[in-house]
């Protein structure tokens, strides 16, 4: 009696549940389906939900109409360069707040979080005005400084949260071995802080990616990322469904199958360890 | 344990990072606050190699008086306002209903959690084509199908398009943050309350939501934060159009559009002093969570 209860409760809460997440992922599934058909299938009434001639053009007049590969290089390189030269800066200050605090580091990190608050749009002018001044308008470089910046609290915060969790006795333990200061950085605390690193990295990866008020307002042609080559479609010629489809597919495909493997770090990075 | 020595070398180790931090507050902060006391219109040919004019709190009150100001406060937080609700209500019924037991957990997961990663321009460039277009779109066909006539969203229904937009863009996160709240809620006081005979929704509103309490504030300010400077998804579906210039767009249009650099300045102070308003009570529950 129990058990069958169990079992029919069990089926209800899988067809629910099952019908939220598709409902919810539908939207993208639309997106990758109709990427796959040509413009007239995609505005077929009614709508084709799996059952026609699956094509690969819109992808080929994708590439060649607004060369999709520039726009991706340029996100790669401004997301990893950014997030790589961030990391770089924030390790050293996450290490020592979490392994020589003082009386101020709650002060520190707290501050550089509020810093992460500002708001872009207030200071748009003078970081445009910077550009122009410094010659890095719709440039890379520029765009790797302003997004290491934003990202950076964030960078520190993550790193903080999980250097935090390395006992402070194992280093102990080291010393009292006669362990050198390199050496418990080497054998010691780095292969233990990797994972904390390479989680911190992939979900800054994803943020810088998917950043979408500096890279619209400070790139034109040359260093524009995916955020700026989908905006591009915003203003519609004839029948683009398809081919909005697939720029939209090519945009995010990457960072979804990078953001299925961080979702636990998600909820740590982005609420900085108040909730675990 | 930690030694002088130690102590010094640990300041270095922190200051790149923090003087970066400080410099990438305080300057172009200082600039916005120098020019919002300015007259400062580059195309009519003022530039700072002349000089500007210093026009006092001018700006200030022009932003204000402005037709556009209030209307543009209504707009977000109309936005703000209703994505919370949504978002919020919803992630709560999500996180209860994801925290069962049921086949699939780990697929349906990634399911819900998968709109967080699209980037905003392509989530509000997706709905206003293919799911909002008046002739084209999923939701035109679905309304002819039942033979109602399809409605124009981003014009008619603006502010409840973009809510809907930005709403399923953030209902992942405010989801999977409840979610990893609700998962370490002890499962025996549930349980006890169960066999004691209390019903449902007295389970809900007794234990599961004063637990929920700290991670829905949480959820509610941090996506305040972001909410309030929301911009790729207003640019590219309305343009600031029917109804839907918020603060931020506003600010940004008399920046860039109308090239008046000294009132979009003082509109920038305003945003970051309301930003500021909304940190400080997310501050204060993060720097209680911090054992430092």
């Amino acid at each position: 009696m129990a058990r069958s209860t169990t079992t029919r409760r069990k089926i209800i809460t899988t067809a629910a549940a099952w019908a939220v997440g598709l409902l919810i992922f539908f939207p993208i599934y639309w997106t990758i389906l109709t990427s796959f058909k040509t413009e007239a299938q995609a505005i077929n009434d009614p709508p084709l939900f799996f059952f026609f001639d699956w094509t690969l053009e819109n992808y080929a007049v994708v590439q060649e109409r607004s060369d999709y590969m520039r726009f991706l290089w340029n996100s790669v390189i401004i997301s990893g360069l950014s997030t790589l030269l961030g990391v770089m800066i924030a390790v050293p200050a996450a290490w020592s707040m979490a392994f020589v605090p003082s009386r101020r580091t709650k002060d520190i990190l707290l501050w550089m979080l509020s810093t992460k608050m500002l708001p872009a749009v207030g200071v748009l002018y003078p970081i445009s005005l910077l550009f122009v001044k410094f010659g890095l308008l719709d440039t890379r470089t520029g765009l790797v400084v302003v997004l290491m910046l934003i990202n950076l609290p964030i960078i520190v915060w993550m790193l903080y949260t999980y250097f935090k969790e390395i006992p402070g006795e194992i280093l102990e333990a080291a010393r009292m071995d006669g362990a050198t200061l390199r050496e418990e950085i080497v054998y010691i605390l780095t292969p233990m802080a990797i994972p904390g690193i390479a989680s911190t990295m992939l979900l800054n990866f994803i943020l810088a990616w998917n950043e979408a008020f500096w890279t619209l307002n400070l790139t034109a042609a040359k260093a524009a990322p995916l955020t700026a080559f989908i905006a591009s479609y915003s203003s519609p010629e004839g029948l683009f469904f398809a081919k909005l489809s697939a720029a939209s597919t090519m945009a995010i495909a990457p960072i979804l199958i990078l953001g299925w493997f961080s979702q636990k770090q998600l909820v740590r990075g982005l609420t900085f360890g108040a909730v675990k | 344990m930690a030694t002088q020595h130690s102590r010094s070398a640990a300041r270095l180790m922190m200051a790149p990072a923090v003087i970066l931090l400080l410099g990438w507050m305080l300057v172009p902060l200082t600039m916005t606050l120098f020019f919002s006391f300015k007259k400062y219109l580059p195309m009519r040919g003022d530039s700072l190699e002349n000089g500007l004019e210093w026009v006092g709190f001018e700006n200030y009150v022009r932003f204000i008086g402005s037709s556009s100001f209030w209307p543009s406060v209504q707009a977000t937080l109309v936005i703000v306002g209703g994505v919370l609700a949504i978002t919020v209500i919803l992630g709560i019924f999500l996180a209860i209903l994801l925290d069962q037991p049921f086949w699939g957990q780990g697929v349906v997961r990634i399911l819900v959690i998968a709109p967080f990663f699209v980037m905003p321009t392509v989530s509000a460039l997706v709905w206003k084509n293919m799911f909002m277009d008046p002739v084209n779109g999923i939701l035109a066909h679905l309304w002819r199908f039942f033979g109602a006539e399809p409605v124009s969203w981003l014009s008619d229904a603006s502010l409840q398009s973009i809510i809907m937009i930005v709403s399923w863009q953030w209902l992942p996160f405010a989801t999977l943050i409840l979610l990893t709240a609700i998962q370490s809620l002890d499962s025996e006081q549930l349980e006890a309350a169960e066999m004691d005979g209390a019903p449902v929704v007295q389970r809900f509103f007794y234990i599961v939501l004063p637990h929920l309490g700290r991670a829905i504030t949480i959820v509610i300010l941090i996506q305040t934060i972001f909410l309030l400077s929301i911009f790729a998804e207003i640019f590219v579906t309305t343009g600031g159009a029917f109804g839907t210039r918020t603060l931020t767009y506003l600010i940004f249009q008399r920046v860039i559009d109308s090239q008046n650099i000294g009132l979009g300045s003082a509109g920038g102070v305003y945003a970051i002093i309301l930003a500021n308003i909304v940190a400080a009570f997310l501050m204060r529950i993060v720097g209680k969570n911090l054992d430092a």
